[in-house]
């Protein structure tokens, strides 16, 4: 026995021994725990669209990509151990999918000179790119999102919600607090007043907050919620028949295993989405030939398609694209963490590239500049439709309203700088 | 063999009474310290100072603040989150509010403020006991994270509710902020966590500590012969929270950087403590150690082994290390209730009769 384990421990070392050259992206990811029926398809769309690049192209530039998976279960301890042990590897870009560990890892990472990647979450000022050189939140932050759902509502009430009330319940966390600010600066511009309900981690609990609602019958209910939550809230909402159409969740209280639970009575549940969602584009028939029937998908292969994995697909899309563009510039196919930097910070998406890539209009078209690493902040809303049970896109692209945010983005990164003592300017690449 | 007591003669009760009467403890105490001291410091890397080091002695200081409590004074307390949310929170608004203030003195008093908050939720314990003051102490942590979360005084106004700590140094060398060298994150914490460690030793064995122990045996006895209930077991609660705001000060400023309330002082932290002494051994210096050492190490070390050489999908190994802490609870509880601390004891006696046994 001891004999057998000894031989197996040789052998998975000799597999584990790094390879020179390659492009090494970590993937914090959490598949245990109350966030873990979110984070298993966006880290199994990260993970496969990477391998797909492998299979296929043979890498990005012909260098090979290799995924490091490390567990976090959304827990900021775990994370700063997760980043501390894969920084050393050349770590070129993190994507750690949780607003409190990106708290954690600004800092760090802008001291390692290492790119982070946190899209539609994570520190929203972090838009300001000349006070944040190494963090980039494109396409789309959360005040992005607050001004995309309100300027819905706007289009839905003939432009004036004057007099409305709307209620925001949110995660009792850095995540959930986010989009306060905004919320309460475009109440005071359109006149709709707004209640506040806070629901504690993980969320499992919502009894008191959902009397309230019901007692107040708001006129609209914005949710902030991820994990647990967002199942416990939409059930809630349908038990106390609040109207489906009149509940707007954000970018991350959308995705199936949130209004499956709920049945035929989550169906008309609102949502917004930062991509758009089409389970026949040409990328995923790929991926099921090349990654999936191959047997190298991260997870089972079952989330192919679903609004989470197409969220991490397109976000391992966008790193993808920056490495792309990072060797352009540089010349080199093994690029640094530096170079990574620069390669995201001259990002273009356009729509024939995402044409050219498999997966046409998956996002907003966008560009990425020093001062802004927000991208276009757009976002849609889609609806449930309970019996087809699946997501079906409502509008198209809303913009967000840059007259509220940019000021709010300005005084709150520029705090960030005056604490910190950093003198706000572009890096030199 | 490795233990040898011939010759080790003690003729005075000093000498009798020290905390490590066999020589070859004494010697390995003062070989671990000096490695500790003057090696450790020139080897620490970015991921042992972060991963393995900073947390271990930071859950190490919270350890012994609950050992005394508990282990000690038979307190059953799980506001251990709250009581160190306590301590960070504090060091947030003393590090923000008086900026010329050190690290050394800031953390001090948020482990005095911190103290006075453990004082006021330990009233209770005088007249409730067991598991109706764990459940006290409960609404302690809940309340305390509640307060944390609902008065933006505490942190500051700022937008999402999460504080950081700004860049301080001491003599010229940064103790805090990301571009803290790991050698002085790890020293600063080694030197509260040695300073107080002392301090434990010698409280627990002098007139305070037989006081909480003979509360904890039987508080009824303890009265007749002369202990102040009162005074024993609010003395414990104080001393217990200065421990574990020292330790969540240092959990906030050195370790993490920034921190958000319900995430990182939640009830699971209180738990995590708790089982650290459960483990460890209860009413133990060395078993605060060994259980902060062990928690702390054994994802670690599973990760390592398991995602790292062996491949396995990170997820498994996340849900057996709950499986294996678990496990190790029950197995703790029913086989050695002293925990890690009393095996370590066991085996010294054993090596001392080794290899002639009665």
């Amino acid at each position: 026995m001891m004999k057998r384990l000894g031989a197996l421990t040789v052998a998975a070392m000799m597999a584990a021994a790094p390879a020179m050259a390659e492009l090494v992206i970590p993937d914090l990811s959490y598949r245990t725990g109350p966030y873990a029926a979110g984070g298993i398809p966006f880290s199994d769309g990260y993970q496969d669209y990477f391998t797909l690049l492998n299979q296929r192209d043979g890498g990005i530039g012909g260098e090979p990509v290799r995924v490091l998976e490390c567990e976090t279960g959304y827990n900021t301890e775990k994370g700063v151990e997760c980043y501390e042990s894969t920084k050393g590897e050349g770590a070129l870009v993190y994507q750690p999918l949780s607003t409190g560990i990106t708290y954690q890892l600004i800092p760090k990472a802008a001291a390692d000179g290492i790119p982070l990647h946190t899209m539609g979450y994570g520190r929203t000022s972090a838009r300001n790119g000349e006070v944040f050189n190494n963090v980039f939140n494109y396409p789309a932050n959360y005040w992005d999102a607050a001004s995309v759902a309100v300027n819905y509502l706007l289009d839905q009430n003939e432009g004036s919600l004057d007099g409305k009330t709307i209620a925001l319940v949110y995660h009792n966390s850095a995540y959930g607090k986010e989009p306060i600010r905004t919320l309460q600066a475009l109440g005071e511009k359109h006149g709709f007043s707004l209640t506040e309900i806070a629901v504690d981690h993980p969320g499992q609990e919502q009894k008191s907050q959902w009397l309230q609602i019901r007692r107040e019958r708001p006129d609209y209910v914005l949710m902030w919620g991820w994990g647990v939550m967002n199942q416990v809230a939409i059930q809630e909402a349908a038990n106390i028949n609040y109207p489906m159409d009149q509940f707007i969740g954000n970018w991350w209280a959308g995705a199936e295993h949130d209004v499956t639970p709920a049945g035929a009575a989550a169906d008309g549940y609102l949502s917004l989405n930062m991509n758009t969602l089409n389970p026949d584009l040409p990328v995923f028939d790929e991926i099921r030939a090349q990654v999936v029937d191959a047997g190298m998908a991260a997870g089972d292969g079952s989330n192919v398609g679903s609004v989470l994995y197409t969220r991490g697909m397109y976000a391992a899309m966008l790193a993808a694209e920056a490495i792309r563009k990072a060797q352009e510039i540089h010349g080199v196919s093994d690029i640094t963490p530096e170079m990574m930097r620069d390669g995201m910070e001259a990002l273009e998406i356009t729509a024939a590239r995402m044409e050219e890539l498999g997966m046409p209009a998956i996002g907003p078209e966008f560009s990425v500049s020093c001062q802004n690493h927000g991208g276009s902040g757009e976002g849609l809303v889609q609806r449930w439709n309970a019996s087809e049970m699946r997501f079906e896109p409502l509008t198209d692209f809303i913009s967000p309203d840059r007259e509220i945010i940019d000021p709010l983005i300005e005084e709150d990164s520029m705090a960030y700088a005056a604490e910190n003592n950093i003198t706000p300017g572009c890096a030199e690449s | 063999m490795l233990y040898r007591e011939a010759g080790d003669f003690k003729t005075t009760y000093t000498a009798d009474s020290q905390t490590f009467p066999i020589k070859f403890d004494r010697l390995g105490y003062w070989v671990i310290l000096a490695i500790a001291v003057l090696a450790l410091p020139f080897l620490v890397t970015d991921y042992w100072a972060n991963a393995v080091l900073v947390p271990f002695l930071i859950y190490a200081i919270a350890a012994l603040g609950l050992n005394i409590l508990t282990g000690y004074c038979g307190q059953v307390s799980l506001g251990t989150g709250g009581f160190m949310a306590v301590g960070a929170y504090s060091a947030y608004k003393l590090m923000t509010g008086f900026e010329w203030m050190d690290m050394i003195t800031v953390t001090l008093l948020s482990g005095l403020i911190t103290a006075a908050v453990g004082v006021l939720f330990g009233l209770p314990s005088l007249r409730i006991k067991g598991f109706y003051l764990a459940v006290a102490t409960l609404a302690a942590q809940f309340f305390l994270v509640w307060m944390f979360n609902k008065v933006s005084w505490f942190y500051n106004y700022s937008a999402s509710g999460q504080i950081s700590a700004p860049e301080r140094e001491i003599f010229g060398i940064l103790v805090t902020g990301p571009n803290t060298e790991p050698w002085a994150q790890y020293l600063f914490c080694l030197l509260f966590v040695v300073v107080l460690a002392w301090v434990a030793r010698n409280l627990t064995r002098g007139t305070v500590g037989r006081k909480w122990m003979a509360i904890r045996d039987m508080d009824i006895a303890a009265e007749i012969i002369g202990v102040n209930p009162l005074r024993a077991k609010l003395s414990a609660f104080a001393v217990s929270s200065f421990f574990i705001g020292v330790s969540g000060s240092l959990f906030f400023t050195v370790y993490l950087g920034a921190v958000e309330v319900g995430e990182a002082f939640g009830i699971q932290k209180s738990f995590l403590v708790l089982f650290m002494i459960i483990i460890g051994g209860l009413g133990s210096i060395f078993g605060s150690f060994a259980g902060a050492a062990f928690l702390v190490l054994l994802p670690v070390a599973l990760k390592l082994f398991g995602v790292d050489l062996l491949g396995w999908p990170t997820d498994i190994v996340a849900h057996l290390n709950l499986v294996i802490v678990g496990g190790l609870i029950v197995f703790f509880l029913v086989v050695e209730p002293h925990g890690l601390a009393q095996l370590w004891r066991l085996t010294k006696e054993k090596l001392r009769l080794w290899p002639f046994p009665h």
